[in-house]
């Protein structure tokens, strides 16, 4: 179990030390309460289901935000890395969008497409587009052409290209593009919920911001940091393993 | 004219402005075997990808067969598959039997779950070879494929190569700087000499 390794407990761990030191000096709890402090409201929260039922809200938030970000900006990666002209073209939109802030694109989806879920995934969609796109761009410039020209040779269909000669190359730009994507998606999607929806974490974020309970910011957020590091130890990691089995053996 | 299987009629090649191939004009018939000379850097690798129709870009034309196999420098294999799916993959319609047969033939016997980068650079090679010969080619085409290896595996490799091709008999244009591998496998030597290139004698 790689995270039973003493480095990252301890790491962790004094990470709470410094957040009780910090509590302790403080000492007011409406500002930076204990950790345990935090313990009560969370099982009050878990109990009467609230906790789940916006953590499931923003978890789908983020799923579709980033199977919708990581097939666009595959598919436009691969296509801009591969042809020259179509890059010329296409990348001056990517540069625009790279910097354009996210809560512009949030508050203008919004605007136009209305205060529903559509505008809120499409807005987190658009926003993690070009970073995907420009990892996965790097990863198709640097395609074997040797490679290439011995697929081309033995005429392989292109599913078997894509398959076994394209993906296994651009396989370590995808976990890249997915890890920042994952990051990156969810606190995005948490302002999106900050801003217009009325369920997830970042809606009830926006609540207790509002009554001033710093609590249930922090057993919100802290909430959702663990589900994240799940999916991170859970999902990605192995997967990172199994594809990349052939560089150990 | 020569009714040949593969008709090579190149009018000029260029990268850029430089022309790098001028007018070359040959057949090989079938099961012929054609080497190809030449000082290093004076395009015959550029010929060998406009033959196989890796490189479309050229002034000319190229009648060659379907069943084409090339053997690269390099091995030029898939690292993230197995042996056995090297060979399987390419040539989808390849039975496994087939291509176990194919291995063991190159003396690459009880390597097939094995990953290419776990092989050594004779064994990766004599995959390479395993993996052109298994799709049945009529035409192989090989660029310098004993280049890099020490004397004894070379030595191995030329054998083993002379061996398949006198049992399936494709036609063969192969590129070597060696005259003597030439003499060995070739049954016609060309010479490629000037520039822009063209053939001698």
């Amino acid at each position: 179990m790689r995270w039973l390794r003493p480095a990252p407990v301890l790491s962790i761990a004094g990470l709470l030390a410094l957040w009780v030191v910090a509590a302790l000096l403080t000492d007011d709890a409406q500002i930076l309460p204990q950790p345990w402090s935090l313990i009560a409201p969370f099982a009050q929260e878990f109990a009467s289901g609230e906790l789940l039922r916006n953590l499931g809200a923003t978890l789908v938030r983020v799923v579709w935000a980033f199977a919708l970000a990581m097939g666009v900006g595959f598919a436009l990666g691969l296509a801009m890395g591969r042809s020259e002209r179509l890059n010329d073209w296409l990348d001056p939109w990517l540069v625009i969008f790279l910097n354009l802030p996210a809560l512009v694109l949030i508050v203008l989806c919004y605007l136009w497409i209305g205060l529903n879920e559509t505008a809120a995934i499409i807005a987190v969609t658009l926003n993690k587009i070009p970073n995907v796109t420009t990892v996965i761009r790097e990863g198709a410039r640097a395609l074997d052409p040797e490679l290439e020209a011995m697929a081309r040779v033995h005429r392989m269909s292109w599913r078997a290209r894509l398959r076994h000669v394209t993906l296994p190359q651009l396989a370590p730009y995808i976990t890249g593009a997915a890890r920042g994507g994952v990051a990156v998606i969810w606190k995005i999607v948490l302002v999106v919920e900050f801003l217009g929806r009325s369920s997830g974490i970042g809606f009830k974020i926006h609540l207790y911001f509002q009554l001033f309970d710093v609590r249930m910011v922090l057993v919100y957020a802290l909430s959702f940091v663990i589900v994240m590091l799940l999916v991170e130890w859970a999902l990605l990691q192995p997967w990172e393993r199994r594809v990349r089995r052939w560089r150990t053996a | 004219m020569e009714n040949g299987v593969i008709s090579i009629d190149i009018r000029e090649k260029r990268f850029g402005d430089t022309p790098v191939l001028g007018r070359i004009r040959f057949d090989i018939g079938e099961g012929e075997a054609v080497a190809l000379v030449g000082p290093s850097g004076v395009g015959k690798s550029t010929l060998l990808r406009i033959v196989a129709g890796i490189d479309t870009r050229f002034e000319g034309n190229v009648q060659r067969p379907e069943a084409l196999a090339f053997v690269f420098q390099e091995p030029t294999l898939l690292p993230w598959r197995h042996a056995l799916d090297n060979i399987l993959l390419p040539n989808p319609g390849l039975s496994h039997d087939a291509a176990l047969a194919g291995l063991e033939r190159v003396g690459l016997a009880g390597k097939a779950d094995v990953f290419p980068g776990q092989l050594s650079l004779g064994q990766q090679r004599r995959l390479a070879l395993a993996r052109a010969f298994a799709g049945r080619p009529a035409f192989l085409i090989m660029d310098e494929p004993f280049v890099s290896l020490d004397g004894e595996t070379a030595e191995q490799m030329l054998a083993l190569t002379e061996a398949l091709i006198a049992e399936r008999r494709p036609a063969t244009l192969f590129v070597t700087h060696d005259r003597a591998e030439a003499d060995r496998l070739g049954d016609r030597i060309l010479e490629l000499k000037g520039q822009p290139a063209e053939l001698q004698g």
